[in-house]
């Protein structure tokens, strides 16, 4: 029988705790294929953060360590100035990256810290049971904002990755979407290229992705990936905001 | 024996690298020594000072409460440490700066005219040397080939040549000493 | 400079120590009175191809030194109060996930901004818990500029034997002043750090630096294993010194700078025929309890002075446990009590005990 698809070798045989229709777990595959094509694993150092994706050293099979909320960019440093060879990358989500943890990732971008940020957007704090986050819509309802997110109490969506490339630092940024096939396709080139400027020693690199949260949402998965193309791609717009090669796009 | 020593005045006028020099010239001689300074926003522009404990014994207490030895380089040092010098102590009076005079009779009093001096020898900045050289020639605490020693351990050596400069203002301090007596 | 003796500031001391104990890393944020240990830091790790990062914030800075612990180096931060307090979380997860590190916290008067004058009003923090959770780490309180060489360099020792955070206590004063030091020449021992995330680089099994136990026996285990890793502590890092305890019948307890003071007075009361003794923490965490048994047959009564309201008291009274009666003397705000001061609450207590009182 001839094999067509199997699990990247960089990732445990772990079952994962993510929620049915939770797009984690696609991210969680477009590293660990970028991990395997690139043939880095034995000098990949991955950071997990605090919320849905805490549990993220499970699934790696690379070395890893856990940060406090928020911090991963911070850890991230630390363990890139040790061992400036190895490949370091960070796995956060909006809550940990846009929120508590928003100073250390702009200033690990503004020291261009030679790492790679994998941001997962997915407009919700999920682990802690769908409370509004920096990036949730206006008009959309959350544990703490009930009737909507209201601008005029909770002010409207941060966009980091537009907000990083102006930084000097900020070597590549991008933002794409895990919510159909083609989508995943140009994640996963955004992915891989990230991975591959750190190797090539450019500077800070980030890649957004657009994600779902079916449960926290209260949308069935198909739902949940319709919502990301009708309403969040339109205030996240998707695409490179900056690149090494051609810097910032207006 | 045990020398506890305040240097004030504001900040500029070498007060600090005084203590500094008396410290490192005590260590060359092999004694216990010390030397705190008062830090914070009044080191801007306001009155400095350090202290400076220079002892044959193991130093205890590096904060000097009650000097034994006061140097002082400003109006607005004498009026906040004047009270609090050891009874029997000896005060050192910038008179270039200060006309008004110490009004405690159990002290030992030496005026020196620091900044007039200076400005004979052509270089103001140099009146913390010429108080040094009084204090010196008045209470002994270190010898002054080791404040020379110090000066060549803690200038960088293109300034070494500011080491007769520095000569001439000690000399000149502890001159108006030994004519006194 | 091998053992050359030479004159420096405290907070550059600490500075040189690290170098020479092979810390090759420093975190650091500007506050007051710490800034020349960073400055010195910034010159001197990159001519021993050391790194020096200054931080967005002290938050980030001890999580920057959890990063590069992880990632086997030897690491070190350092702050004064208010900086510390943000640092607590960072502790605790460095405690958590067993993570060796050296802190210095040259304290300052709180709470809050307070002042930039010395103080020793974090000694609950750093000896009680500071971040969340059960923890402990050993805490030297230095009294001179050559300890400040000395704990500090085994500060990293300590923190590579036990896989936990150390901190070195001092205050303003101790950072600010010069005394005469001389570097001692010490061969660290090997530390074989196979739990660093370095990358697998060949290993089978990748390593990974967690403080997370989500079920509820397996985080009770680490627990217990921490609890028996923090009881070894206490039992072999405990340091202190005493003075004239065979025949003090007054004891006066002091850290650090207040115990120089305290020292001196010691000394006049000696002079003026008062049998007193001292007694020096050196480790505040780990407690010398030891010391108390030591001069408890002859001690009549136990002084304890502090630039606090009173936090080492308590483990003053712990440790006496109700056998004789203990004073407290203290100062805040940045104003350090004067050897006059403490002989005049030394001359109370000592009248008391002479008059059957105490």
């Amino acid at each position: 029988m001839k094999q067509i698809f199997a699990k990247p070798q960089s990732m445990t045989d772990k079952v994962s705790h993510y929620c049915p229709g939770c797009t984690h777990g696609i991210a969680h595959r477009l590293v660990g294929e970028t991990i395997d094509e690139l043939g880095i694993a034995d000098r990949t150092i991955g950071v997990a953060s605090v919320g849905c994706s805490v549990l993220a050293y499970e699934y790696f099979d690379v070395d890893f360590q856990q940060a406090s909320h928020g911090r991963a960019p911070a850890v991230a440093t630390g363990i890139k100035r040790v061992h400036p060879e190895s490949i370091v990358f960070t796995y956060q989500g909006d809550g940990d990256l846009a929120s508590i943890g928003t100073a250390e990732a702009i200033h690990a971008a503004m020291r261009g810290e030679n790492i790679t940020i994998i941001f997962i957007n997915n407009a919700i704090y999920g682990m802690t049971g769908g409370q509004m986050a920096p990036t949730t819509l206006l008009g959309q309802q959350t544990t703490t904002t009930p009737e909507g997110r209201r601008f005029e109490e909770m002010g409207a969506p941060i966009r980091m990755a537009e907000m990083l490339a102006t930084l000097d630092g900020a070597a590549y940024v991008a933002r794409f979407s895990l919510h159909d096939i083609p989508n995943i396709t140009k994640a996963k080139r955004a992915i891989k290229k990230s991975f591959q400027y750190q190797l090539e020693g450019k500077g800070f690199t980030i890649v957004e992705l657009l994600s779902t949260c079916p449960t926290n949402w209260g949308m069935s998965p198909n739902e949940s990936l319709e919502w990301v193309q009708t309403d969040m791609m339109k205030v996240y717009p998707l695409g490179e905001f900056k690149t090494p090669e051609e810097g910032e796009k207006k | 024996m045990t020398y506890e020593i305040l240097i004030a005045g504001f900040g500029g006028q070498g007060v600090m690298s005084m203590g500094m020099l008396l410290t490192y010239a005590g260590m060359l001689e092999g004694k216990y020594v010390s030397w705190i300074p008062s830090y914070g926003p009044e080191q801007r522009g306001g009155t400095a000072n350090c202290a400076v404990v220079i002892s044959d014994e193991e130093i205890g207490s590096p904060v000097v409460t009650e000097p034994t030895i006061a140097v002082i380089m400003n109006l607005p040092s004498l009026d906040k440490f004047e009270p609090t010098v050891s009874s029997g102590g000896k005060i050192f009076v910038n008179s270039s700066l200060i006309a008004k005079d110490v009004s405690r009779s159990d002290l030992l009093i030496t005026k020196v005219p620091a900044n007039d001096i200076a400005g004979e020898l052509g270089a103001d900045r140099i009146a913390n040397m010429v108080m040094l050289g009084a204090v010196l020639a008045e209470t002994r605490v270190v010898s002054e080939e080791s404040i020379i020693e110090s000066l060549k351990a803690v200038l960088p050596p293109h300034r070494h040549n500011l080491i007769p400069l520095n000569r001439d203002a000690l000399e000149r301090g502890k001159a108006l000493v030994l004519a006194k007596e | 400079m091998a053992n050359e003796t030479v004159l420096m500031k405290g907070n550059e001391v600490i500075g040189e120590a690290a170098v020479r104990a092979g810390c090759r890393y420093f975190f650091g944020y500007p506050i007051t009175p710490q800034n020349e240990l960073p400055a010195y830091m910034a010159k001197r790790l990159p001519e021993v191809q050391g790194v020096f990062v200054q931080a967005e914030s002290e938050t980030a800075a001890i999580n920057m030194v959890y990063g590069a612990s992880g990632a086997g180096a030897r690491v070190m931060t350092s702050s004064s109060s208010p900086g510390i307090s943000l640092k607590q979380e960072g502790i605790s997860y460095l405690a958590g996930a067993e993570l060796p590190a050296v802190i210095v916290n040259m304290m300052r008067g709180g709470p809050g901004l307070g002042t930039i004058q010395p103080s020793q009003s974090d000694y609950f923090q750093a000896t009680k818990g500071g971040g969340h959770g059960d923890y402990n780490m050993v805490v030297l309180a230095p009294a001179s500029v050559q300890e400040l060489a000395d704990l500090t360099m085994d500060a990293f020792d300590i923190a590579d034997k036990y896989r936990n955070p150390v901190m070195v206590l001092g205050d303003g004063v101790l950072g600010q002043m010069m005394e005469p030091v001389a570097f001692k020449e010490r061969q660290s021992a090997e530390f074989v750090k196979d739990w660093a995330t370095t990358g697998k680089q060949g290993r089978s099994k990748p390593n990974l630096i967690n403080s997370l136990y989500l079920d509820p026996e397996k985080s009770a285990e680490h627990n217990e294993e921490l609890h028996a890793k923090y009881m070894t502590m206490a039992k072999n890092e405990v340091r202190y010194e005493v003075k004239n305890l065979e025949d003090a019948e007054v004891v006066l307890v002091a850290y650090g700078m207040m115990a120089r003071i305290t020292s001196s007075v010691m000394n006049k009361a000696r002079e003026k025929g008062m049998k007193v003794g001292l007694i020096r923490p050196i480790s505040v965490w780990p407690f010398p309890d030891e010391a108390f048994e030591m001069a408890l047959p002859q001690a009549k009564a136990f002084l304890t002075v502090e630039m606090s309201k009173g936090q080492m008291v308590e483990d003053v009274r712990l440790a006496v446990n109700g056998r004789a009666p203990v004073y407290f003397y203290g100062r805040t705000g940045g104003v350090i009590p004067s050897p006059q001061e403490v002989m005049e609450q030394l001359e109370a207590v000592y009248a008391k005990v002479q008059g059957g009182e105490a």
